[in-house]
């Protein structure tokens, strides 16, 4: 694998059996992404943009071919290599935010540095400057009941990002916002991809992230039928 | 430690549903080591008074004799001599010789044990010393609940008849020196206490006797022919048997109160993994291991004990302390248990009953909080993230 592609997938199929029939959420998809890309899968419902994140994330694993993510193959890892994975180097973001409920929005940021066993100073550091990234510094110690979806999803962000993993997968992470907290969630993770040089991959059909992203691939039945470079129309910049 | 402290946040974050768990596993807790120490401070403290009062460090038994079967007292009886002798010449035993008789206070007719015993021995704690003889009349001791059974108090006199060694009846008139209070029903109801030469010269026995109480300090001198030598955990053997039957009773009682405690522990573990999934998925896209998740929800149930053990500390040394130090007063009617309880009840904890206790519900409540959470070994990550359970 070419040192600068984080993520490579060859001849991806992910069949889901469904009684006497199959459904191929995934058929042949073969793709590559370097370090730094703000890319999204784009497609109608079931056309398999979260289940292609999901793999990449080592959520899941595939039924057929290959995916390699910084050099380990995802269909190889045993569940706690796969979590080990996900702790280090992914970060996910969720349509529904998927906060946990009794922590404050410090603790869950916390959370994924409590599992990399960092030390308190580091980790309260390292806390306050993604809440600071995305602006919410000043709610550390709200839980996700006392914040709006905006804020929700920014804590989530923050989550994703606190650790500086070189990947960070985002499945409609707009789909429960109004336009105006879309955008500046957008605009927060596009500095983070410039600053950062984070790898985003994003699964949506919200007109709204397109317009943001640099690569978009379209996905129907599975497929790829289109694999383009784009010019964002709307930027943080 | 992260998994105990993240286990400690998520149960303390789950609020009520979390207290009400630990109250009322923290009864079940309370009631464990109460009823145990109840029973056992019970036990230890008839086992106290049964000793000083009658038992002794032990007794010889003449080998006709069973306590338990009237007909053969006519043959248990025997003299004290050489060894048995001995002992009792050095202050380190007493004899007692126990007959058949009747009396008939207020004109009714009532079979008693005539028991013989030195007015001066101070073996055991019977009130023996009022049974010092002055002329010719007969001096007897008897209980309390003898006394109120058989309508007589300390002055009175009835008639007593009784049998001597040739079968032949005779019959006094004896007189109530002493009503004795004591909480050994095995030294009162249906007894009579009498100077044992006089109840020796009586049946034609002496020198006689049925058995022989040995001091508490004394060491058995090995067999003597003719007499049975019974230790204290044979003498005691029937009071643990009643004690044992009575905790079983008590045991019913906190096992109920514990199996609802787990009954609402596996609900909440239930519950939780089935409203949780999400957190679960959430968990393991993070990057948390399946083993690691499955530990902690095991652990959240566990935890209720932790919490209940220390919330049951609070509210029960205090408690538990009053009621190993002050007693419980025991109505009159336990009077009739069959043991030997005194007016006071005092519990009787120790350090191996509330260690053992904690365990116990430690060990109960980790398994019930691990049953519910073997279904999160089969849950995929992207069906927990679905709020799914595979």
């Amino acid at each position: 694998m070419d040192n600068s592609v984080l993520i490579k997938t060859d001849e991806l199929v992910k069949i889901y059996p469904m009684g006497q029939t199959e459904i191929w959420a995934l058929n042949h998809v073969s793709l590559a992404f370097q370090k730094g890309e703000f890319a999204g899968f784009v497609g109608p419902s079931g056309s398999g943009k979260t289940t292609l994140l999901n793999i990449i994330g080592s959520l899941d694993s595939p039924t057929k071919g290959s995916a390699e993510v910084l050099g380990e193959k995802i269909e190889k890892l045993s569940h706690n290599q796969a979590a080990e994975l996900r702790n280090r180097h992914i970060g996910f973001i969720f349509q529904t935010f998927n906060l946990l409920p009794v922590y404050t929005a410090y603790e869950n940021v916390e959370f994924p540095l409590l599992l990399l066993r960092m030390s308190p100073e580091e980790r309260k550091k390292a806390v306050m400057d993604a809440l600071d990234w995305v602006g919410l510094a000043d709610r550390v110690k709200s839980k996700p009941a006392q914040l709006s979806g905006g804020e929700s999803q920014r804590v989530a962000i923050a989550r994703a990002v606190v650790k500086k993993p070189p990947i960070i997968l985002a499945d409609e992470p707009t789909a429960n916002l109004d336009a105006e907290n879309s955008h500046h969630i957008l605009k927060t993770m596009e500095r983070l991809n410039r600053e950062l040089d984070t790898t985003f991959l994003f699964a949506t059909h919200d007109e709204k992230v397109i317009q943001y992203l640099r690569r978009k691939i379209t996905l129907v039945d599975g497929k790829v039928t289109k694999d383009e470079w784009m010019t964002p129309k709307a930027s943080g910049e | 430690m992260l998994i105990p402290k993240l286990a400690l946040r998520n149960l303390l974050g789950a609020g009520l549903r979390t207290w009400l768990n630990v109250i009322v596993l923290s009864l079940s807790f309370f009631v464990i080591v109460w009823t145990q120490g109840i029973y056992k401070g019970m036990g230890e403290r008839a086992a106290d008074a049964m000793t000083e009062v009658e038992l002794g460090g032990g007794q010889y038994w003449h080998e006709n004799y069973d306590p338990y079967d009237p007909l053969t007292l006519q043959d248990a009886h025997g003299k004290v001599t050489g060894q048995l002798r001995a002992l009792v010449d050095k202050g380190l035993a007493t004899p007692v010789l126990v007959v058949q008789g009747t009396i008939y206070p207020g004109g009714r007719m009532r079979n008693v044990l005539l028991k013989g015993i030195d007015p001066s021995q101070m073996i055991v704690s019977l009130p023996s010393r009022f049974l010092q003889e002055e002329g010719e009349e007969l001096s007897v001791l008897i209980g309390s609940r003898m006394a109120k059974n058989t309508g007589l108090k300390k002055g009175d006199s009835t008639t007593l008849r009784w049998r001597d060694i040739n079968g032949t009846f005779d019959a006094i008139d004896a007189r109530i020196v002493q009503v004795m209070r004591t909480s050994v029903q095995t030294v009162d109801t249906g007894q009579l206490w009498l100077p044992l030469k006089r109840l020796q010269e009586m049946t034609g026995m002496p020198g006689e006797a049925t058995l022989v109480v040995v001091d508490q300090k004394f060491e058995s001198p090995g067999l003597i022919a003719g007499w049975v030598f019974k230790n204290l955990d044979y003498l005691l053997s029937d009071l643990r048997a009643m004690v044992q039957s009575k905790k079983v009773g008590a045991t019913f009682l906190y096992v109920l109160l514990l199996f609802f405690a787990m009954l609402a522990i596996f609900n909440t573990q239930v519950l939780s993994i089935f409203r949780r999934r999400k957190e679960m998925g959430t968990l393991m896209a993070i990057g948390l291991a399946r083993s690691k998740i499955i530990q902690l929800f095991t652990l959240e149930g566990a935890m209720h004990a932790v919490l209940a053990a220390v919330l049951a500390a609070i509210y029960g040394f205090p408690l538990l302390w009053y009621f190993a130090v002050k007693g419980w007063a025991m109505p009159e009617v336990v009077d009739t248990m069959g043991f030997a309880l005194g007016e006071k009840l005092y519990s009787t904890y120790s350090a191996g009953l509330v260690v053992g206790t904690t365990f116990l519900v430690l060990m109960v409540t980790t398994i019930v909080s691990f049953l519910p959470t073997r279904k999160i070994a089969k849950l995929k990550p992207t069906d927990a993230l679905r709020g799914k359970l595979s």
